[in-house]
């Protein structure tokens, strides 16, 4: 995978003299306009409370959107970061789309919300527009402990773009919703990630990101379920949607960037430093930690924990919510567009995983109550794809290791398997089974200390914290040297 | 056959916890323990069976635990409070199953008003999750709400649009009615899917307080505790121990200690006989306590609700019921004359209360009912009450040919005047002689008196008065003639015929909440092929016929 860069100069769509940089004419929707304009102040007050935590002040080299042709989009500058210009950025609208699936295939695709399908498609875009704002919130004092500006850039990268998928999700409750919306658009910024009182709506999203580890993990499982997510919803009959969550994955495709490359980084500092100490056997965690670098079991029971915890997102397996959103029209598949079927699945049949008579049966359930099944699959080979690129870094290593990802029943607590005590190579256990071993499976207290423990800033220009390394190419096509964060 | 007795050991759904005068009854729906089979309890929602096992607990809380003055209600589940009526089992189930299942809830619901109201044992319900449709409806049994302020916690009757049915339990009758909602806002509620939250929550009057999550264990707690603080139930008094029933016979010949119930299938008519009691009154109180659950008066009372409910779900055909006595009227009356005596100790008044409630099974009972007053019955007091209840009373006048008990009398006593008052609100003789007020005052004039077949037909208690010669053929006639209706004609007719009077919460839930419900349990939109219940859950979304009706 390779980050999107500018590749020509870009053709300027957006309208930046506007107060808010937007391809859809705000200017002409008077309503709208006051909406966000009276919303904008209030994300700002947010961002500044609950943002990057000691760096509102610092210049940073960020990529600001500034079209929605994946082919020229984005500029970059140094920019501080409370004056991003967050904008309303759609797809380019498709003339003549239809409907791709559900009940009213064919039809034109709407291009305002259908009344009898309002709720559902506002709850969907409530719970997405959440996830954006509570990943900003997880974040926040990562940057103190930034391994590298190169790093820390990445870091604000991922949260101001965070942050203006949170203005796509605002920017279509706050036009297509009506008083609700605007509600709803506001409580996006009360709740808090992890609060007791106010908590954001899915639980991973309440978790913490305490190291930098984590938060690759996080941009390589979570944000990749965002990308499931978005890719389904690009598909909607609901067309300013469709076109909303289009755009979104043009940013998404870095987020993953920067967890699919840090864990990689981590893993070939992990084996620069056994090599140099002639260590081969994995297992010896205190000599590999002894150098001060990230050991294998550690980083496996991380991948343990994130990949469990992402899979929960996806809700019940079995699914009537679903099932009514895919009917509707609302949601689709994993890139619908790509799939060879009726799109209407009223007498299919799906494969799905499930507690039967005290066992794990594949059991054939219809399609329709299985789309979440079915994403989550795709999820999971989608995930297990750049899994397999982490373990050509052991090739000719020397070390014998490989990174696998744990059976989908595996420490679940949503859906089919959410009471069940299963370990990674899915076998079910008692709970007593469980409580002995979990422990092997799962980050440790002890885990999490000494990944803290790692977690020194290094803010010089060009250096690399000692347990991971330098990426092989820069931003933009920058020197590995460039000073991506200008700190004050 | 479904059975309604159980015990908390035995319970799938629910759990009890007590801590003083507070009682905690946590909902934890087993999801494949549902009572028939197709359909999974996800989510806290629930069938008959878990109805059963609620309204086990809201008995035995009451007799079995005087010193419980409040009872939290709450979900033992993260996030969800309760996702009302399971309705894969809705969309499976007969028009008569649906129909007596919601009737048996609505009953359940109402005994939880009455402990709140009467039994000095009130109930508070704390929401932590969403509570959707008859989830709500529960909740809204209960004397406060208390929800969770996490941005998550709602509140819906999400009926109409999702399901094309109403919040049928009671729902849209308790918003406007008990919690005096504003109908505009109810109207917006009721097509509002995912329900209301917070503040809002309290502003429109669907709940009582919002309490954030870190604080709301505690604010649940003391609310609880100054709950209980108000009520007069002992706070040292051991329980009484509902026993299990003793029941013989087989499904047609049902034999309990004080009544004896026979079905005759061919005929569509069932025999109830109750029994005065066969042990002279208990000294004193602490006696009376002392039998439990044997104390006549209750013995009596549970049996009496135990064959109703056999009846009305196990014998959906048999379209009359019969109701006749046996035993000493003196004894009776005695009996009565304790029970006033000691109307203030929890214990007899928890027996009115449960008398008053199985009084009104009869009144809301969906078939003929018929009262027979022959020699060796005791229709005196409150037994005389199930006269007033039934469609129609027939008295022997006299003897029957070569029998030598002596000529049939019925007594009133002060319990037909005020302790058990129908739906209504009003006594059944109120109701009775709604348009006759002198009749009602020369009647209370006659309390205590052993009246004869013809006192008894003067005084309006009884519909005829009836010799031996007439009695066989009039009975005949009446029961054929009967039999030869039809079924939903006579429901509709009796039921309308019942509640004269003055309209209150109850009769609007029986009469017209449940009346529309049932009609739209009917109708293709809620039931057809492509109706909303039948679609529900496979995605399809229902396709509606548009006429207005």
């Amino acid at each position: 995978m390779s980050e999107q860069t500018t590749e020509m100069t870009p053709t300027i769509e957006v309208n930046y003299a506007d107060k808010i940089p937007n391809n859809v004419n705000l200017s002409e929707d008077r309503r709208l306009q006051r909406a966000m304009e009276k919303w904008q102040p209030e994300f700002i007050d947010w961002w500044k409370s609950m943002g990057p935590d000691g760096f509102q002040d610092a210049e940073v080299y960020l990529r600001t959107a500034v079209g929605a042709d994946p082919k020229g989009w984005a500029v970059f500058d140094y920019v501080k970061m409370p004056e991003y210009r967050w904008g309303i950025l759609l797809a380019a609208k498709e003339e003549g789309r239809v409907i791709p699936f559900g009940k009213h295939k064919g039809e034109p695709a709407w291009q305002e919300v259908p009344g009898e399908y309002r709720s559902m498609l506002k709850r969907l875009i409530v719970i997405q527009g959440d996830t954006e704002p509570a990943s900003v919130e997880q974040q926040r004092y990562l940057g103190k402990t930034c391994p590298s500006l190169y790093d820390l850039r990445n870091l604000f990268q991922v949260n101001v773009e965070e942050g203006r998928h949170l203005w796509a999700m605002a920017y279509l409750l706050q036009k297509y919703f009506g008083k609700d919306g605007r509600e709803e658009a506001e409580a996006l910024l009360d709740r808090r990630s992890g609060d007791e009182d106010k908590p954001r709506i899915l639980g991973a999203f309440n978790e913490k990101t305490p190291d930098w580890l984590s938060f690759f993990m996080f941009t390589f499982f979570t944000d990749r379920d965002g990308k499931m997510q978005l890719e389904s919803l690009a598909q909607s009959g609901f067309d300013p949607l469709a076109r909303t969550c289009r755009f979104m994955l043009t940013e998404e495709a870095h987020h993953m960037f920067v967890g699919e490359s840090g864990v990689s980084r981590v893993i070939r500092k992990t084996l620069e430093r056994m090599q140099e100490a002639g260590i081969t056997d994995p297992n010896e965690v205190d000599a590999v930690r002894a150098l001060g670098v990230v050991d294998l079991p550690t980083l496996q029971r991380k991948v343990n924990f994130h990949f469990s915890v992402t899979l929960d997102l996806f809700g019940a397996e079995v699914s009537t919510n679903a099932a009514n959103a895919f009917n509707a029209g609302i949601k689709g598949r994993f890139r619908e567009d790509r799939i060879e079927d009726d799109h209407q699945l009223l007498n299919d049949t799906y494969p799905v995983l499930r507690h039967v008579d005290g066992e794990l049966k594949v059991v054939e359930e219809t399609a329709l109550n299985a789309i979440n099944a079915r994403l989550l699959d795709d999820y999971i080979t989608d995930a297990t794809a750049g899994v397999k690129r982490w373990n050509k870094l052991f090739e000719g290593s020397g070390v014998d290791f490989e990174i696998s990802v744990p059976h989908k029943a595996f420490n679940r607590r949503v859906g089919e398997f959410a009471d069940l005590h299963v370990d990674p190579e899915g076998n079910l256990l008692s709970a007593e089974a469980w409580q002995e071993k979990s422990a092997q499976w799962l980050p440790s207290q002890a885990d999490e200390d000494y990944l803290l423990s790692l977690m020194k800033p290094v803010t010089e220009k060009g250096k690399y914290a000692d347990w991971i390394a330098p990426p092989k190419v820069g931003i933009d096509k920058k020197p590995g040297d460039f000073e991506y964060v200008a700190l004050t | 056959m479904i059975s309604f007795q159980t015990n908390p050991a035995a319970y799938q759904h629910w759990q009890l916890a007590f801590e003083g005068p507070v009682a905690r009854l946590r909902m934890n729906v087993k999801e494949d323990g549902g009572l028939m089979p197709g359909y999974e309890l996800k989510l806290n929602s629930y069938d008959l069976g878990v109805d059963i096992e609620l309204y086990d607990a809201v008995q035995r809380l009451r007799f079995e635990h005087p010193e419980v003055k409040s009872v939290i209600l709450e979900s033992a589940k993260e996030r969800v409070f309760c996702a009302g009526a399971n309705i894969r089992m809705l969309g499976g189930s007969t028009h008569v199953h649906k129909v007596n299942f919601c009737k048996f809830t609505n009953e359940t619901r109402n005994s939880i008003e009455d402990a709140s109201e009467f039994s000095g044992q009130r109930y508070l319900c704390a929401i932590t999750g969403t509570a959707a449709g008859g989830g709500y409806e529960l909740a809204l049994a209960a004397d406060h709400i208390m929800l969770v302020d996490d941005g998550n916690a709602s509140v819906s009757l999400p009926e109409v649009p999702l399901l094309a049915v109403l919040p049928g339990t009671g729902g849209l009758t308790r918003l406007v009615d008990k919690r005096k909602m504003r109908r505009d806002l109810a109207d917006v509620f009721c097509s509002i899917e995912e329900g209301v939250k917070g503040q809002r929550a309290v502003d429109w009057r669907l709940v009582d307080e919002v309490v954030v999550s870190s604080k709301f264990q505690e604010a649940v707690d003391e609310r609880a505790q100054a709950i209980a603080g108000g009520s007069d139930r002992p706070d040292n008094e051991s329980g009484i121990e509902l026993e299990p029933l003793e029941i013989g016979g087989d499904e047609t010949h049902l034999h309990y200690p004080h009544l004896d119930l026979s079905v005759d299938r061919a005929t569509r008519v069932a025999t109830l006989i109750l029994k005065g009691p066969t042990a002279s009154v208990p000294d004193d109180l602490a006696a009376a306590k002392v039998q439990g659950c044997h104390f006549w008066p209750l013995a009596l009372i549970r049996e009496l609700d135990s064959a109703l409910l056999h009846l009305r779900t196990n014998e959906p055909e048999t379209g009359t019921l019969i109701f006749k006595t046996q035993g000493d009227a003196e004894q009776v009356a005695a009996y009565e004359r304790f029970l006033l005596q000691h109307r203030d100790d929890w214990f007899i008044r928890e027996i009115l209360l449960y008398l008053k409630r199985t009084l009104k099974r009869i009144d809301y009972t969906s078939r003929s009912t018929f009262a027979f007053v022959e020699p060796g019955s005791c229709f005196s007091g409150f037994l005389a009450d199930i006269l007033f209840a039934v469609d129609r009373s027939y008295m022997l006048e006299g003897q029957f040919e070569g029998d030598d008990r002596p000529a049939p009398t019925i007594r009133l006593s002060e319990l037909n005047f005020g302790p058990l008052p129908m739906g209504n609100g009003l006594t059944r003789l109120e109701t009775r002689f709604l348009g006759e007020p002198d009749t009602l005052e020369k009647a209370r004039s006659l309390i205590g008196e052993s009246l004869s077949a013809e006192a008894a037909a003067d005084a309006g208690l009884v519909t005829f008065a009836l010799d031996d010669i007439d009695w066989e053929d009039d009975i005949r006639f009446l029961l054929e003639e009967r039999a030869s209706y039809s079924p939903d004609a006579l429901t509709g007719m009796e039921a309308n015929l019942r509640f004269a009077g003055p309209e209150t919460m109850e009769t609007k839930i029986f009469g017209r909440l449940s009346a529309w419900q049932n009609w739209i349990f009917q109708r293709p939109n809620a039931v057809g092929e492509q109706g909303a219940l039948k679609c529900f859950g496979t995605g399809e979304r229902p396709h509606y016929d548009q006429k207005r009706v």
